[in-house]
């Protein structure tokens, strides 16, 4: 039973980590909270449902059609939306980011002609393997690949590419980064392709596990994605990963002992406390003014 | 002339930092700008960069007006900056540090040799490479700023307070060092509050007070004015 939800709720933490990532790394570079990221994580399960009920590709198509949109969406979203803003007050963009969240939320709803959840087709087949008294889901199973190749994939082109090594840079010190010859809107632009990606790809990995997306997914997730970032420390990626399972986990362990009503206060419970504890998060960077 | 500054007005909203000051910065040269806390010297240097806005004046760099060009495009033009309080990359390693100094140099290979030059210069930046920079020691951090600074092979190097806070033995290498970047071909802008140093190294000085260049003249010829003695050497 306990081992039983530690996989359900790993496989839940690590659909959250996923998007906790897009919402760490943007304000790691440019401090904003971008609020339309769970928009572009809906898009990603809109984009891969379209992919498998209409062009009937499999799972994999579908995952990089997704991203295929999405990035570029959310390339656009920062040009438009909160690079012009860079240098006004710090709630200018925050209320633009609001605004392209509702603007997104409502497009889709137009489009599709009504608000209500769709289902997603079985791309994936129902098979379930035991290990002992624990079961996985291949859908499972799918997802904790998934996630953990990305994961990877992300680590290693933060630590090791130029354009990594130029993120972190910009994100400790967007000024000197400048000084070093770095475009930084180059840098910003690349942070939101990477972000989005990883949304993109929770967007159809989540709507195929729950089996049913709609137009306002990305609210509570987003949400719940955010406060991932912030227990482990927003700014700090392996902080989004670990803030991300962390949330999972906590989740699915409060359904379990019968908190069912509670489920979605969870997250903003943990919060609340490891904050108390840990005002900079789990893994944050104490916190450093900069000149 | 290298770099010429002409009548540069420079305001933070309301505050007028630098009013119309003029300068020049002969190529082959160390040339000073000394001055009390607050006195323009960082803006100066920030403004050659493109990190701050000139409101008004002009700044030459090899007979082109760089008023305009957006910060990251001044170190692919051989400018190079080693910033007031060394903003080392404390979370990058040593090395990692110094690859963002070649960030505009497109060959690997032109990198790789600046690298292997930096490390002959500073010995001690290639024992720490691995090490995160935020772990170095003052003075460390100094000579990684100094090294980052070189990467690109900078034509002008502009420093701001390289001394600043370093012990006066570490103060005494740092200074020798800058002679010798100097004597190899780098024409040097150095700010500086520790006048004394500063002008024992320099060809050249400029005395900046509340924005203005209020003496300027050959670093000897400086160095015995009574004023200049009574203000910035302490005497
Ligand atoms: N970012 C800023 N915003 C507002 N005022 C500033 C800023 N930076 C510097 N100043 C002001 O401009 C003047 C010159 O500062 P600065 O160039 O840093 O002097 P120095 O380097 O000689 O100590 C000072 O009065 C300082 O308070
Ligand atoms: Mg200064």
């Amino acid at each position: 039973m306990f081992f039983q939800q530690l996989v359900n709720g790993v496989t839940l933490g690590a659909t959250y980590a996923l998007i906790a990532l897009g919402y760490t790394m943007v304000y790691g570079i440019i401090q904003l909270i971008n609020f339309a990221h769970g928009e572009v994580y809906m898009i990603g399960a809109f984009v891969g449902l379209i992919m498998v009920a209409v062009y009937k590709v499999n799972f994999f198509i579908a995952l990089l059609a997704a991203m295929a949109v999405c990035i570029p969406l959310a390339v656009l979203i920062e040009r438009v939306a909160y690079r012009p803003l860079r240098n006004s007050t710090r709630l200018a963009p925050l209320i633009s980011a609001l605004g392209v969240s509702i603007f997104l939320q409502t497009l889709v709803t137009l489009i599709k002609g009504d608000p209500n959840p769709l289902g997603f087709p079985h791309v994936i087949q129902d098979t379930v393997y035991a290990l002992g008294p624990v079961k996985f889901s291949l859908i499972q199973v799918v997802i904790l690949i998934v996630a953990s190749l990305l994961m990877v994939f992300l680590e290693i082109t933060v630590k090791y590419t130029k354009i990594g090594k130029a993120m972190r840079a910009t994100s400790e010190d967007y000024e000197t980064a400048n000084l070093m010859g770095i475009n930084v809107n180059h840098v910003v632009s690349f942070t939101f392709a990477a972000g989005a990606a990883l949304a993109a790809a929770g967007g159809v990995l989540v709507g195929m596990y729950f089996n049913s997306i709609n137009p306002f997914m990305g609210v509570t997730v987003g949400l719940k994605s955010f406060c991932a970032a912030v227990v482990g420390g927003i700014g700090s990626i392996p902080g989004a990963m670990l803030g991300g399972l962390l949330l999972g986990i906590a989740e699915v362990f409060g359904v379990a002992a019968g908190f069912d009503t509670y489920k979605e206060a969870i997250s903003f419970g943990l919060l609340i406390i490891i904050l108390l504890f840990r005002p900079t998060g789990l893994l944050g960077h104490p916190i450093q003014r900069k000149v | 002339m290298l770099l010429a500054v002409e009548n540069l007005h420079v305001s933070y909203g309301g505050i007028r930092a630098l009013k119309g000051i003029s300068f020049e910065v002969e190529e082959g040269k160390i040339v000073a700008l000394i001055g009390a806390n607050g006195a323009g010297k960082s803006t100066t240097l920030r403004t050659i960069c493109g990190l701050v806005r000139a409101q008004s004046g002009r700044i030459e760099y090899k007979g082109t007006v760089v008023n305009k060009v957006p910060p990251y495009k001044i170190v692919g033009m051989g400018i190079s900056m080693v910033p007031e309080g060394r903003r080392v990359f404390t979370r990058l390693t040593v090395l990692e540090n110094l690859e963002m100094g070649a960030y505009s140099r497109g060959s690997s290979q032109e990198a790789k040799e600046s690298l292997a030059n930096v490390f002959k210069r500073f010995p001690r930046l290639q024992e720490r490479k691995s090490q995160l920079a935020g772990t170095l020691s003052g003075g460390e951090q100094q000579m990684l700023a100094m090294g980052r600074a070189l990467m690109s092979r900078p034509q002008l190097l502009l420093m701001d307070e390289p001394s600043m806070g370093l012990a006066p033995m570490l103060v005494e290498e740092i200074f020798s060092i800058i002679r010798e970047i100097n004597n190899s071909g780098t024409t040097i802008l150095l700010v500086e509050q520790n006048a004394h140093m500063a002008l024992s190294v320099a060809g050249s000085a400029y005395v900046l007070e509340t924005g203005e260049i209020a003496l300027s003249g050959p670093a000897a010829e400086m160095a015995d004015n009574p004023e200049v003695r009574k203000c910035y050497l302490g005497e």
